[in-house]
This record gives structure tokens, sequence and C-alpha cells, in this order.
């Protein structure tokens, strides 16, 4: 009979962290209430380490997971995209996982005690003093996996399954926000129905691909792109309902209306772990997807792609500049930078490494704007209108100069992140021809410019309200992410070498 | 050559006296003051010893004191410096004119309630930012430091400026840099991609001259279009009078007297050597934009009721002055446009940081709000005067020199140029006596006796900070011949590739001190 190999050590981050995941459950029952929050959070972090660790050991593998008699199956691919991205999600949730644990912002945290109640009942009204549900640490954990999973899934089958296991625990996630909560239910509410409609799309498009290849394995669709005899036409839909499920996720243009909602509705650090985790496995699929499974077919969807790349990125900037929430504005920001990210899909191999590096540089960076959020409060709500962070810098320097860093980061000032990732990833997509591509790009950047800047004027040049929000400090969790972004914001812009080696080695993916 | 990092220290001591200077609390602004000063102190030194170092023969390689460190390995950017004789000049202007600026600006907090150690800080990372930009010797890191020195000027102008539109001035000033910036990026990029990857002033500069084209048409407006956004030429000017008006006089000295030739500056180092054919497919363009901005300006500045903005406005005839002699490229032209940016520097400080101390004793730019000052201010009037008649290029002050060599060489390039733009000077007499004649002579206007502090002539202070510009400017109006010594090599070699014959540079020094 023939055997399947099983390659242990390649699926140890992923079993890793699988396990911290059902621990959690474990833990959930067995540890009394008043410590869960330090065992939850405590575990996942290191879950999360040591799954980053077993990333770093594996990280020159390139062969399939799974393999009979030396031949590789499909579906789980671990080579030098599928670890990098795997080592970014894992090192972006401890991050975001810190976040989670805070308790000292608001009393009891951002997270309601029981999701059940029903909201602005009197039986919530009472929970609102008491601790958030530690349940969201599992849940994290889980959608983790399924982040993980989908950046190294060589077959659609896998990848489906993988783009479930991230989103489930994500819509739940979203509606366990302790105040606002019926904005919070709602928002869980659209992110599911739009998000199933998404799946429902990517199920049907496998289908189709599975009738142009007659397999669901990404090489073979690849091969089947040139051979196949079957009608153009099945690939033509299969690429387009692919394309949509997965451009949803990565909040592009027009598949975004969910993001601004969802991103303000959910609580923040659910927000911050979208924005970062989620974005850089919906662009590893993404970048999987195009380069592996449909690079033979380039030329049928170049073109659909590159206009919604550029809907994207001018559409992400325009709606920017008309926001008035920061979490809003943030949302937009993010849908505009997935256009840039699929600049760099479009270019394909030459610019993976630099797409790869930009996910990184972004994440980290986009966690800390969010961390900041959170930390500035109107009492126990966070103030998200942007004219209550008028004059922050007077009464709160610190958090303004902090928050002035990240958004002249996001803006692309040199000697920030901002600046290397999107010079790699223009320089790239230059290099292999996407001129007008890069100027859209550019021009994006430039309104994208003016709403970072408003909030720059705002907290420096405005004068605070009488009753102006406080920044709550010291929120040691908060502060930890905040202090780690703006470190990985500056470094990445001062000394970005090492990881544009990295990712530069990372960045052929293994073709079988 | 190399025995000390000079250039590195030129970069790295006010940026590390910025972050020093910022970390002193805000109660201690003496200390914060002197500490800013002290540093500049020390930059001015080592430019000294730059100078005096530096090798003025015609033979001499065209970068000097140069550095490299590798940074990220991966794009060639590199920390390298060098220092032509173009560099040297606006090196040591930046060098002279910035103590003098905090020295101007020494009081102007007193009355307000803002941290004294954070605008001395900014004002040494802004200088820091300046000075990289002129002495940068690799495109990328001379982006980085173009890009990011908006930022403290950006909050000079928000947080520390005059006016009730000083917000909108500083955002508008942000905003236009950025996106001239940006397209620049475009255009760097493209050059990177053009070139295999180099980044190297000098690789680039040896390497074969890239083809004609529409290719190197493209690369060279991406540049231009920054650069004339900074200088800035008519018709992106619109940002600086707003900007100078809103900014502290010292800050819009040092943003006028300096940052703005950064513009001029990287035309010459940057769009004439690299995209040779583009340059001068664009000349008459360039000259016509610049002949308009002149007239244009020049009509304008009379017609201001507000002294900064007056002055902002003159700036911007002089830069088209400046853009005639580069892109008449004659030898003339070109070293009086170099000589112009020095000059102007010199002036135009000299006229902002008067003006500030007109403003801050009167508390209004406005001219209305003057009339008759003279009769109390006889020192003060006189140095308003000088100035004026500075930057309308009298015979004998060092702006004549400059103006002179433009026209001189503009007139055998292309006459009808030359006799517009002589136009100019007729209307900057006209704008310069105007204004002095409404502020400081004529019937006193009778609110200003009820400000005392329009009776107090210059303190010890002002005219110990007033005396070097006003020395610099009659000296080099009667002496200019080491400016000219300076720059005539590097002007040469510059222009070399203008008719194509690069090839007769002197050999590139060995890029070292790994």
């Amino acid at each position: 009979m023939n055997e399947v190999q099983i390659d242990w050590a390649g699926l140890a981050p992923m079993i890793i962290v699988f396990a911290a995941a059902f621990g959690g459950l474990l833990v959930e029952a067995t540890v009394p209430r008043a410590r869960r929050l330090a065992v939850q959070a405590g575990l996942a972090v290191a879950a999360l380490l040591a799954a980053f660790t077993a990333v770093v050991l594996i990280h020159d593998k390139s062969s399939a997971a799974f393999s009979i008699e030396g031949t590789g199956l499909g579906s789980v691919v671990l080579d030098g995209p599928g670890l990098f991205l795997q080592g970014t999600i894992a090192l972006l949730s401890v991050v975001a996982v810190l976040l989670l644990a805070e308790r000292r912002t608001t009393r009891g945290g951002d997270f309601v005690a029981e999701a059940a109640v029903v909201a602005d009942s009197a039986a919530d009204k009472a929970q609102q003093r008491e601790d958030g549900a530690t349940e969201i640490f599992p849940l994290t954990l889980f959608a983790v996996v399924g982040m993980m999973m989908f950046v190294v899934a060589g077959d659609l089958l896998t990848m489906f399954v993988a783009l479930e296991m991230l989103s489930l625990p994500l819509y739940l996630l979203c509606g366990l926000a302790k105040r606002r909560r019926l904005i919070s239910q709602e928002a869980a509410l659209k992110y599911f129905l739009l998000g199933a409609f998404a799946s429902a799309f990517y199920v049907y498009g496998m289908a189709m691909l599975y009738g142009f290849a007659g397999t669901v394995d990404l090489a073979g669709i690849n091969q089947a792109g040139i051979a196949s005899n079957q009608p153009r036409l099945l690939l033509y839909i299969g690429v387009a309902m692919i394309a949509v499920a997965m451009l949803f996720k990565a909040a592009a243009v027009p598949f975004h209306m969910w993001t601004p909602d969802v991103y303000t509705g959910a609580p923040t650090p659910v927000t911050a772990l979208m924005a970062a985790c989620v974005k850089v496995a919906a662009f590893g699929g993404l970048l999987r997807v195009f380069n592996v499974g449909l690079e033979s077919s380039a030329w049928d969807w170049r073109m659909i792609l590159m206009v919604i790349a550029i809907a994207t990125m001018l559409g992400g900037a325009i709606f920017a500049v008309t926001q008035r929430n920061i979490k809003r504005l943030l949302a937009y920001s993010s849908i505009a930078n997935a256009g840039y990210l699929l600049i760099g899909v479009i270019a394909l191999g030459d610019a993976v490494g630099s797409t790869m590096f930009y996910l990184a540089a972004y994440g980290f960076t986009v966690i800390a704007a969010f961390a900041v959020v959170s930390l500035v409060r109107d009492g126990d709500e966070e103030a998200t209108h942007l004219s209550r962070w008028a004059g922050l810098g007077k009464k709160s320097p610190g958090t303004a100069a902090v928050f002035t860093i990240l958004m002249l980061a996001l803006a692309g000032l040199p000697f920030t992140s901002g600046f290397t990732a999107k010079f790699g990833l223009f320089a790239a997509a230059l290099g292999a021809g996407e001129v007008g591509l890069v100027v859209v790009g550019v021009v994006s950047s430039a309104i994208l410019a003016f709403p970072y800047l408003r909030v720059v004027v705002l907290l420096w040049l405005n004068e605070p309200a009488p009753d102006a929000p406080t920044v709550n400090l010291p929120s040691p969790m908060a502060g930890a992410v905040v202090a780690a972004g703006v470190a990985a914001t500056l470094i990445l812009g001062v000394a970005p070498g090492f990881l544009i080696d990295i990712a530069d080695q990372a960045s052929t993916f293994l073709n079988t | 050559m190399n025995e000390l990092p000079l250039l590195s220290a030129l970069v790295a001591v006010p940026l590390i006296g910025a972050v020093v200077v910022a970390s002193i609390r805000r109660e201690n602004a003496d200390a914060a003051k002197w500490t800013a000063l002290a540093v500049s102190g020390v930059v001015a030194v080592i430019t000294a010893m730059v100078a005096l170092g530096f090798d003025y023969s015609a033979d001499a390689p065209w970068l000097q004191f140069t550095e490299t460190y590798t940074w990220v390995e991966a794009w060639d950017l590199n920390l390298s410096w060098g220092v032509d004789g173009i560099a040297l000049l606006l090196v040591a202007l930046t060098a002279g004119l910035t103590p003098i600026a905090m020295l101007a600006a020494w009081r102007d907090l007193d009355a307000v309630k803002r941290s004294v150690p954070a605008f001395f800080a900014l004002i040494l990372a802004l200088q820091a930012a300046m000075l990289a930009t002129f002495l940068a010797s690799n495109v990328l890191l001379f982006y980085f430091f173009f890009e990011a020195m908006l930022v403290p000027m950006y909050f000079l102008i928000g947080s520390y400026g005059t006016g009730p539109k000083k917000q909108y001035a500083a955002v508008k000033f942000f905003l236009y840099s950025l996106v001239g910036g940006l397209f620049m990026l475009v255009a760097v990029i493209g050059l990177w991609v053009h070139s295999g990857g180099v980044f190297d002033w000098q690789t680039l500069v040896a390497a074969e001259p890239m083809e004609a084209g529409s290719l190197q048409n493209w690369l060279f407006l991406g540049f231009f279009l920054a650069f004339a956004i900074k200088a800035p030429f008519f018709p992106f000017h619109t940002w600086l009078p707003d900007a100078g008006g809103a900014a502290p006089a010292a800050v819009a000295a040092l943003l006028v007297g300096v940052m703005d030739k950064i513009g001029t500056f990287a035309i010459l180092r940057y769009c004439i050597p690299l995209f040779p054919d583009a340059t001068r497919t664009f000349a008459p363009w360039v000259i016509g934009m610049s002949v308009i901005g002149v007239l244009y300006a020049a009509f304008v500045a009379i017609g201001q009721t507000d002294l900064k903005r007056l002055v902002a406005y003159t700036s911007i005839a002089h830069f088209g002055f400046i853009g005639i002699g580069i892109f008449a490229f004659t030898q003339a032209s070109a070293t009086g446009a170099v000589l112009y940016m020095f000059n102007h520097g010199l002036a135009t400080g000299l006229l902002f940081i008067i003006v500030g101390f007109l403003t801050l004793r009167r508390g209004s730019a406005q001219i209305a709000d003057y009339g008759g000052a003279a009769k109390t201010l006889p020192l003060l009037a006189g140095i308003f005067l000088f100035a004026g008649l500075a930057s309308l290029s009298l015979p004998g002050t060092a702006p004549f020199i400059s103006e002179f060599l433009v026209l001189f060489g503009a007139f055998t390039d292309n006459e009808p140029v030359a006799v517009l733009a002589t136009l100019g000077i007729i209307l900057a007499a006209a704008y310069v006596l105007w204004m002095y004649q409404r502020t400081m002579q004529g019937d006193r206007n009778p609110a200003l006796d009820e400000v005392p502090a329009m009776r107090r002539d210059l303190t010890l202070r002002e005219k110990a900070l007033v005396a070097p510009l006003v020395i610099a400017i009659l000296g080099f109006g009667f002496y200019p011949q080491p400016l000219i010594d300076a720059v005539e090599p590097a002007v040469d070699n510059t222009l070399l590739f203008i008719s194509g014959e690069q090839a007769d540079l002197p050999a590139a020094e060995g890029v070292s001190n790994e």
C-alpha cells in the first residue's frame, strides 16, 4: 500500500497553535475565573512564540507536507513565502493577543462577559462591570491557525477549509464588544453574511476550476491553463469567483463595503487583528493562487485585476479624505493599502518578496495605530470621533508623538517602514513593467497623505476641548503593543536590510 | 584626504544636537537655547574646516571629502557623502544662517506658551536634513532627507507660526512638497530600474549617458516637478507666500534663504548630469516659466500689504533669475545662478530677519500699520533699506554680481529673455523702494507712538546677528572672486553634460572609506 509520509516538523507551527487553542478551551473549563485571563493570555503568547520559533527552525524548507513515496501531495506546501507569512502572522498575532489581554483601559476590558445577554437590558447593564470573556483567546488561536494554513494551502480545497477556519472565529469576535453592543453585533452579522456569500462564491469558483482542470491542486490548475481542452469560460468564471472571495477578505474595492462598518463596530483589538493578520493571510493566499495556480493564464485575469487595484487605491484614498472617525479613516486607509498590495500580486514573481515585506511592515504599524486608538478614551468609551482628538499633543504629548510617527509612516515618509515598504513594492512593480499602476499608487498615496496630515494637525495645532478625552496610561499591555509597533515601524524604516534579504530569499514558491 | 569623517559629522552633529535639545525640560528654556546655539557653532566650525581643506583647483575631483558607509545593500542605498563647490557654498550658507536665525528667534517665544526646547530642536533637525541633502551623493539618500525635512518645517510653521492662517499654510506647504516628492519617487525608482539597481551618484554620472527619448524625458519631469515646487518656480509657487507669511521670521529666513535653494541645487546636481538631453529639451519651457515668474512675482509683490508675504514674492522673482541662469547653459549664467543662490540667501535672510524685528516690535506685519517708523528706529530702518537694496541688486552688494552674471550669460544665449528679465530689476526697485517708503518714511502713523517697543532701536543682540550678514553682503559684493573660484569647476563639470563632453571630467575620486 502507498503510505503517506507526513512532515511533522513542517506542520509543527500549525500543530502548536492548534493544540494551544484546544488547551485554551480546557482552561475555560478547569481554571478558576479569576486566573483565567493570565493563563489564557500566557498560553496564547507562548504558543504563538513557539510557533514562530518552529517556523524559524524550518525556514529553508521547500517541500510538500504530505507525500507518497517521495511525490508531494499538493494540499499543504511548505515553501519560502508560506513560511515567511506564517512567521509574520505568528509575530503579529503575539502583538494582537497582548492587545486582547488589555484590561486597564476600561474596567474589565473591551470584551463583553456574556454575549448572549440582550444588549442594553438590565442584565447587560449589570455585566458592564464584569470582566470580559476569556474565550476570545482560543477563538483567536483558531483564527490564527486558519490564517497560517491559508498561506501554505496548496490546493483550493485545503484553502477553503482554512478560509472558513479563520473566518468563523472572527465573525464571533466581532460581536463581542462590551460598549455599543448593537453596533458590534451589527458588524458581526454584516461580516458573517457577506463572508458567507464570499465563501459560496469561493466554492462555486472552485467547482468551475475543477471542471476546467480536473483537479483542485494549484499546480495542476496551472498546467491545465496551458494544456486543458475544456472550455476556457470555465476558467474565467472560476478565477472570477475565487478572486471575489479572496478580494473580499483582502477588502478590495468593490468588495470593501463591510470594512468600515466592521472595523468600527468590532472591539478595537479584534479590528487590529483583522487589519494586520487577516490582511497578511488574504494576500498570502492571493499571491499563492495567482503565482502558482494562475500564472499560465495571467493574460486572462490581469486586466480585470488591474482595474480592481486602481479602483481600490483611488477609492480607499478618496473615501478616507471624507472620514471623521479615526477607525473609519484607518479602515479606508487599509483599503487603499490593499490596492498597493494588489500591485504586488499583479506584478507576480518579482514582487513577491517586496509584497511580503510590505505586509509585515504595514501589519506592525496598523496594530500600533489601533492600540493607540484603544487608549484614547471618553470615560469608558473610545473617543473615535476625530474632533475629540483635537489638541491631544498638549495634554498627552507622548501618545500624540507616537501617533504622529504612525501617521507619517502610513503616509510613507522616509525613515519609517511606510517608505521602505512602498519603495520596495513600487520598485519591484516598475521593474516588472507596471508603470501605470505605480503612478496611480503614487497619486493615491498623495491623496491619502491629506487625511493623515489632518490627524497630525488636529493632534498638535488645534486647541483641546475643555472635556477632552483622557489617555489611559499606564496600560501595560496596550503600551507594550504600541512600543512594539512603533519600534518595528522605525527599525524597518531605518534598517530594513535584514528583513528585505529574508523576504527576498523566501520569495520563491514551490511549484509542483 | 579622509582623515576625519567631516561630512558625516556635519549631518550627525545637528541631528544628535536636536535629540539632546529636545530632551531638555521646557522650564530650562535658556539651557536649550544655548545648547542649540553651541551645536550650530560646532557645525559652523566643521564647515570652516571643510572649506579650508577643499581643493579649489579646476582639475580637482568633482566630489571631495567622499565617505561611503553601506546601509541597505539590496537597494544600493548607502550613506555616501561628498561635496563640490556648489554644495560647499550652500553648506556654508546653511551653517552660517542657522545660528543667526536662532539668535533672531531668541526672544520670539518669550511671550507665547510654546515649548522653547522643541523649537530649537526642530531648527537643528531642519539644519541636519538640509545639510544632508547638499552632501548626499546617493540619489535615494538625497530623497530620504528631501522628504524628511518637511516634518520639522511643518511643525515650525504650523506650531510656532503667526497669523490665523498658519495651519493652512503648514498643510499647504507639506502637501505641495509631498506631492512633488512622490512624483520624484516614481522617477527615482524608474532611474533605479533603468540603471540596473544603481543609486550611487558617482557611478551614475560616470556611466554611459542615458539614451535620449521619452523615458529620459519622463524621469526628468519627475525630478524637475519636485524641484520646481521646492524652489519654487512659477506656477508652482503658491505655497511659498503662505508659508513665508505664516512662519516665524527667523524660520522664514531659513525656509526662503536655504531650503528653497535645495530645489535649484538639485536641478544642477541631478537633472543636468543624469538627464542632459531632457534638460536641453525642456530648457525653453523652463526659461519661459522663469521669465514669467520674474515679472509676475514682481508685480504681485508690489501689491502686497503684508511685509512677509511681500518678501516671499520677491524671492519667487529671484528664483526666476536662478532658473534663467541655470537653463541658459552658459558658464557665466550658471556660475551667476549659483552665486545668486548664495547671495539671495544672505540678502533675503537679512530682509526676513529685519522684518521679524519690526513685526515683533509692532505686533503686525501689515504695511498699513507702519509709516514714518524710521524716526524712532533709525538704525533698524537703515539696515532695512540696506537689505532691500541688496535684494534689488544694487552694485556694491553681493547680489549685484550674481544678477549681472546671470543676465550677461543669458544675453549671449537668448537676447529677448535677457531683456525681459532686466525689466524685473526695474520692478524690483519699485517694490523695494515702495516697501521702504510706506513703512519707514512719510507721515508718521500715529498708532506707532502708542507702541512703546517701536521706540527701541536695535539691541546689542540684534546688532550682533545682523552684522555678519551685512559684512558678508558688502564683502562679497566688492570681492566675489573666492565664491567664483569655488563654484566654477563644479559648474564647468555640470555643463559638460549639456555639451555632451562629459568624458573630459576629472577622474572621480575612488569611492572609499568602507
